[in-house]
């Protein structure tokens, strides 16, 4: 299990998650495309399967499978531990 | 020299002749009976002497788990260039045919990944009519 503060220290994390939340359910194939040609990151594919694996372990992507294909998904649940830890409200209550 | 014949291997050649001649479109160039199986070549309508697509059966044993691997990961064996791929794609799922990638822009080119129902994952791309090979060098 790795903690949701490790798994966002990262940016080529953090892009995937901005492509997956842009759109959801994407195979690794299309990851690793859109972010070598609209990024410019020509990580290899082991890599990119790495970091992936660093953000399901952290529950922020969960993966599908379909057909005989698998398919990644922006999970969002886990964020709420850092908006829970320092809550905005509260402060500007304050 | 020049390319003239690539191979996909299919789970079963009837099937593949009839997704490749009629959901895909293409010719059938030879198809020579060979013990239990066949020499079955397709090609492009849209393209004189171009290559053949050799459609070759997956009974080797590495060919599952290879193929298997790719198709989890969504990685494509072949690209067929299309002239309009946001037409190919409303005709293609019309017929049935289930995408992985739905037309995606990757700058110089759109493309979309299909799957071709005899084990593989087919990549269609239409390049940007302003992209051209010197602007890659």
């Amino acid at each position: 299990m790795v903690d949701v503060f490790r798994a966002l220290d990262d940016e080529t994390r953090r892009l995937i998650l901005d492509d997956l939340s842009a759109r959801d359910g994407q195979t690794l194939f299309e990851i690793c495309t859109t972010l070598a040609m609209r990024h410019g990151l020509t990580l290899t594919r082991q890599a990119i399967s790495q970091h992936l694996g660093v953000l399901e372990s952290a529950g922020l992507v969960v993966t599908e499978r379909r057909g005989r294909s698998k398919f990644h998904y922006f999970n969002p649940g886990p964020l709420a531990q850092i908006t829970g830890r320092w809550p905005s409200s509260k402060r500007s209550e304050q | 020299m020049k390319i003239s014949l690539t191979s996909l291997f299919v789970d079963d050649q009837r099937a593949a002749l009839a997704f490749y001649t009629e959901v895909l479109g293409f010719k059938k160039r030879h198809d020579i009976p060979l013990g239990e199986n066949f020499w079955l070549t397709v090609e492009s309508p849209e393209m004189v002497d171009g290559p053949e697509l050799l459609l070759e059966p997956a009974g080797h044993p590495a060919v599952k788990p290879y193929r298997d691997a790719l198709m989890e990961d969504g990685i494509p064996l072949a690209q067929f260039s299309v002239e309009d791929i946001e037409a190919e794609y409303t005709k293609l799922t019309n017929k049935g045919v289930v995408f992985t990638q739905p037309p995606t822009d990757i700058g110089t080119a759109f493309v979309a990944v299909l799957n071709d129902t005899c084990g593989n994952l087919i990549q269609l791309i239409e390049m940007k009519s302003n992209w051209n090979d010197a602007e890659a060098s």
